[in-house]
């Protein structure tokens, strides 16, 4: 009888080798007359320990990593497949504590399913959700979504069932939802990790979000950055179309919802919602005025929900387990749970899904084991390249919308980039003005103009040339571009730069 | 390629994608991919497939920093330049990179072998500093570790 063996397929797996070691596992067990069942499954999200292969085992699937193609016939001789002691071995894998100390929503069916197996997913509970939403009026799905109090994982944490409320109450002949994974910030990668893994929970998502406010069509705009997450997406959509939870007559129900991906091309901006609108009709992405909300006028001019990936693979769950049961995870007005990603320079960094409330300092700490250099952290940046830096006091803080935007600092989609005492602040704070140089859309004077003197005040800074007056001039340079700027690439660039200044002085010179 | 088998590959492209909603972005990508770069010359056919104004197709081409209006070299090295690469030495590899390669970010080589271009996150920042060498994504990729990609395709130090 042949035995299960799970080899990643993931991005990050892939990078570090995942391919090479599924075809040494073939060619070995080929060799020895073995027999196994390879699965190209997606990653748990433990990245340091990628290429983690898994064997499914009489005692359960157990874990081995990472790694390498030199490693393999080795561990066939110290008998791999019966789950066979080797210092690679990780034990049971749901059992590894990086695991098991999370509380997995999104992310319960990353790397234990083939992600392109619709009877996996249908095994693990998906489309309980979808199920459950066919027997409810539109107006009783927004309520719950409502009521399970989830805010939009995109940066903004906007009430979902707020914009969902708006989409549904305004009348038109045709309505849209629009999934955002333009997944552009630097240290997160949870969407690419979702759609990789397990990209029917977003289908799924999107096809109660259709059935909750009347949309017929639903677009997923992913960066061209993700090809493999885009092929993986693809293939996912025309399994559930092949299965009827796609197409004129979603499970027999007579009512419609088709859905398409489509590939963007390079530009951080469009990952702001009105500019990813204007990229999806064939335009350049400049982002628009708002009002009017793209709620009441979105794609094509009409009604539409825009959501991050997360927000909308939220859903399924939400209706399948139910909204107190999600409201129950988290704290305040944060509930349910965040994926967090660890990055940077850290020893474990990975995917950790956890509901809100644990402290910055354990995330690093407990999960993230400290510096992947073994030298003190210095600095962490928090919600991609448009989020506050932090230093090494301020790690206390709980992971909860509200706290951070206390210490005027931003959650965002939970990337959490760190730095060790070798960091340079003053060239991060000139790499955040460089980055709005090379990424703003160009509609505002501010964001357009104001970056590329960022990056020459911030020279002059460095070089000790009328330090005074160049560290006032950036932030007045700041103010105008936070409050002169229509969406928060010009908006929020002065957050890493302000607070570079603010916490970390000794680097510009004082 | 000739210009007349570009010019049929180009009408193929609008045939089958014109119709979609919002269709300019799916087919520069699919013109992109079947000859390798968007050439001026088809500029005035999509713009009439789709009923707009050359100024508007060609101001979306060079709005995106994915789409090149001339051919790339045979490889394109793409060297992550964002935060989560930075904090683990891609400044360091940036350095090395382009005095290995001996050209600046957007430029090919002579020997017209490679093209360097930055890219802001790959998605795999847990496991930096990230390259990618056409469609291959690389991790943890060391000044040495560079060197080594190079020599598999041929390039000796």
């Amino acid at each position: 009888m042949s035995v299960r063996v799970f080899v990643p397929g993931d991005s990050t797996a892939c990078a570090l080798g995942a391919d090479q070691v599924a075809a040494a596992l073939v060619e070995q067990a080929r060799s020895r007359g073995l027999d196994i069942d390879l699965v190209r499954n997606g990653s748990r999200g433990l990245f340091w320990l990628e290429p983690l292969i898994e064997v499914e085992t009489t005692a359960g699937r157990v874990a081995y990593g990472p790694v390498s193609v030199a490693d393999v016939a080795e561990l066939f001789d110290r008998d791999l497949l019966a789950g066979g002691e080797h210092p690679l071995a990780l034990g049971p894998t749901e059992q590894i504590p990086y695991l098991q100390q999370q509380t997995r929503v999104n992310f319960a069916r990353a790397g234990v399913i083939d992600p392109l197996n619709i009877d996996d997913y249908r095994r693990t509970g998906g489309f309980a959700g979808l199920d459950r939403a066919l027997a409810l009026s539109g107006q009783e799905i927004v309520a719950a979504i409502k009521t399970s109090g989830l805010r939009g994982r995109g940066g903004a944490a906007f009430p979902a069932g707020i914009k969902w409320q708006t989409v549904l109450d305004t009348a038109a002949d045709q309505k849209y939802i629009v999934c955002n994974a333009d997944e552009g910030d630097s240290g997160t990668f949870a969407d690419r990790l979702l759609l990789e893994a397990d990209p029917l929970q977003l289908v799924e998502g999107m096809t109660i979000a259709g059935l909750a406010v009347g949309a017929t069509r639903g677009y997923i705009y992913v960066r061209s950055e993700y090809p493999r997450a885009f092929a993986v997406l693809r293939a996912a959509i025309a399994l559930a179309r092949e299965d009827g939870y796609l197409g004129p007559d979603v499970c027999g129900s007579g009512r419609a919802f088709e859905l398409e991906a489509r590939l963007g091309a390079g530009a951080y901006i469009c990952g702001e919602e009105t500019s990813l609108l204007e990229s999806l009709e064939g335009r350049r992405g400049l982002v628009r005025a708002k009002p009017p909300l793209p709620a009441i006028q979105g794609l094509f001019g009409k009604p539409t929900v825009v959501n991050n990936v997360l927000t909308l693979a939220s859903v399924a769950a939400i209706l399948a387990r139910g909204a107190d049961w999600y409201r129950a995870l988290g704290c305040g007005r944060s509930l349910g749970t965040l994926p967090m990603q660890l990055a940077g320079n850290i020893k474990h960094g990975g995917v950790v899904e956890l509901p809100f409330g644990m402290s910055l300092r354990a995330l690093i700490e407990d999960f993230g084991g400290g510096t992947a250099s073994g030298r003190p952290v210095r600095a962490v940046q928090v919600g991609g390249p448009l989020g506050a830096y932090l230093s090494a006091d301020e790690l206390d803080l709980p992971l909860d919308y509200e706290a951070f935007a206390a210490q005027r600092a931003m959650l965002g989609h939970g990337g959490v980039v760190v730095f060790d005492d070798s960091v340079d602040m003053a060239e991060q704070a000139r790499f955040a003005m460089e980055f709005c140089v090379a990424e703003s859309c160009g509609k505002c004077t501010p964001c357009r103009i104001g970056s590329v003197r960022g990056v020459e005040v911030i020279d002059r800074i460095r070089a000790d040339t009328q330090r005074a007056d160049n560290l006032l001039l950036l932030k007045e340079l700041c103010d105008t571009m936070e409050y002169g700027s229509l969406c928060a690439m010009g908006g929020l660039t002065p957050m890493p730069v302000r607070s570079a200044v603010e916490k970390f002085p000794e680097d510009f010179g004082a | 390629m000739d210009a007349d088998t570009a010019d049929t590959r180009v009408a193929g492209v609008l045939d089958r994608l014109r119709h979609l909603p919002g269709a300019l972005l799916p087919i520069l990508h699919e013109i992109q991919h079947e000859l390798g770069h968007v050439p001026a010359a088809a500029v005035p056919a999509i713009a009439a497939a789709l009923n707009l104004s050359r100024a508007e197709v060609h101001g979306v081409i060079s709005f995106y920093h994915h789409f090149r209006i001339a051919p790339a070299g045979a490889h394109v090295v793409q060297l992550c330049r964002a935060e989560a690469c930075q904090a683990v030495g891609a400044r360091a590899l940036e350095a090395h990179v382009k005095q290995r390669l001996g050209i600046e970010f957007g430029a090919t080589t002579a020997d017209g072998k490679f093209t360097l271009e930055p890219v802001y996150c790959l998605g795999n920042c847990a496991c930096g500093p990230s390259v990618q060498v056409d469609d291959q994504l690389h991790a943890r990729v060391s000044p040495q570790a560079f060197d080594n990609l190079l020599a598999k395709l041929g390039v000796n130090s």
